[in-house]
């Protein structure tokens, strides 16, 4: 057992794990934030992603005890308050979810590729960028639009914040 | 994942240190590799030993051509690090198609190279690049380093720490990638240095990486995609699975191989 302390959407928490458990069940199961999702087991479809210390990681591929001392951001902590994150938004707005299983997955990955790329994006790039993300509804249409989107919107309000 | 011990090391030598107390302690970077092994139990380690917070381990240096990598260096950094871009892109370009944006968030070239999946990228970058594999305890030689299917000259207790090498004038890496894995069924390494041109093949050889030393021939002579016509690598030597055939990836390794000479002229 060991103690695992992180900040998780902006609050401490700590608790005492098996050193075997990971992230994404210390996440959903000692906190209850179930919105970061388990899909495939096999570290490859993306939905559990959330950020660690500003990076999009899988949550189901590290072990709590390693992700212990970081920054932890899920997809309950995007949103402020009653107002929808700008790809939150914009997933809703272009319906970029079927069965919305992969969606928490696919928002942070989105929330990350858009940091990562100030320049813009454009929709090769949203495709290559969202390669380790699957959506077994195969909507992939949908998400892409809404992850462009949202790019936009929020390249468009930074510059508004610079302007201002 | 079966039960174990977890450490998390300070330094190289905390590493070692600990990594000694543990019946069979495996070190840890990444965890790309490792802890998705240990959940399917195909691997079961008493003990993890955690590298990633070795701040020693870390980084990028670029002096003139000389090039030398962190052990804990992720692929995120190594594809993203302008300095690096600038005298060898051929390996920004390698490490920012390893995987997924996740798993290069992670994900170490001290981790790949130690572990040598015979589908690794950087391997054939190592190999390809002359590079010198730098431990904990000695440098060995990147032609010396990786000696079979997931075995390499490392002993136990022994640190991937870092690697160095000498920027090529020109090089490239092609790779014909499986769509789901992102692993390489075939990838070629072409570098074209001061000591002649240097070909290294992942993802195809049963024995794992190797250098395609019938083309470095061909290619010192005219580094032209043309002088590789006529020229393949024997299907003997080479894995056949659900993926591909034998016969295929020595199809795809000439292929490949032209398009990195192509690529590297560009």
């Amino acid at each position: 057992m060991s103690d695992v302390s992180l900040v998780v959407n902006g609050r401490k928490v700590s608790g005492s794990v098996e050193d075997r458990t990971l992230l994404v069940h210390f996440l959903r199961e000692n906190l209850g934030l179930t919105g970061t999702h388990v899909g495939c087991d096999t570290s490859q479809c993306g939905a559990c992603v959330v950020h660690v210390d500003g990076k999009a990681v899988k949550s189901c591929t590290i072990l709590a005890v390693q992700a212990s001392g970081s920054e932890v951001v899920t997809i309950e902590g995007l949103a402020n308050g009653a107002e929808l994150h700008p790809v939150q938004a914009a997933f809703k707005e272009h319906h970029g979810l079927q069965c919305g299983f992969c969606t928490p997955g696919m928002i942070m990955s989105a929330t990350d590729m858009i940091r990562r790329h100030p320049e813009g994006l454009d929709e090769a790039t949203v495709r290559a960028e969202l390669e380790g993300n699957i959506c077994r509804c195969t909507g992939y249409h949908n998400i892409v639009k809404a992850v462009l989107a949202a790019s936009k919107t929020m390249s468009k309000s930074k510059g508004k914040a610079k302007a201002a | 994942m079966y039960s174990l011990n977890y450490h998390r090391a300070s330094s190289v030598a905390d590493a070692v240190k600990l990594q000694k107390k543990g019946e069979d302690a495996k070190f840890v970077s990444g965890g790309m590799t490792l802890i998705p092994a240990m959940k399917s139990r195909l691997a079961a380690p008493s003990d993890l030993v955690d590298l990633a917070h070795i701040a020693e381990m870390k980084g990028i240096k670029v002096s003139g051509k000389t090039v030398t990598i962190g052990g804990g260096t992720t692929h995120a950094e190594v594809a993203t690090d302008a300095k690096l871009k600038a005298v060898c892109p051929a390996l920004s370009y390698l490490a920012s198609h390893i995987g997924d944006p996740h798993v290069r968030h992670k994900g170490t070239i001290g981790g790949s190279i130690a572990n040598n999946d015979p589908a690794a990228d950087y391997p054939a970058a190592m190999l390809a690049l002359g590079a010198t594999i730098i431990t904990n305890k000695r440098e060995i030689a990147a032609d010396k380093f990786f000696t079979g299917l997931f075995e390499t000259a490392l002993k136990d207790g022994e640190i991937v720490t870092g690697v160095s090498f000498t920027a090529p004038a020109q090089a490239a890496y092609e790779k014909f990638r499986n769509p789901a894995s992102r692993y390489a069924i075939v990838g070629v390494f072409v570098a074209k240095g001061k000591d002649g041109v240097r070909v290294a093949v992942t993802g195809a050889g049963d024995e794992g990486v190797f250098r395609a030393k019938g083309m470095e021939a061909a290619l010192t002579k005219s580094f032209v995609p043309a002088s590789l016509d006529g020229l393949a690598i024997p299907a003997s030597g080479l894995m056949s699975d659900m993926h591909a055939s034998a016969e295929y990836r020595s199809s795809l390794i000439t292929v490949m191989a032209k398009r990195a000479v192509a690529k590297a002229s560009a």
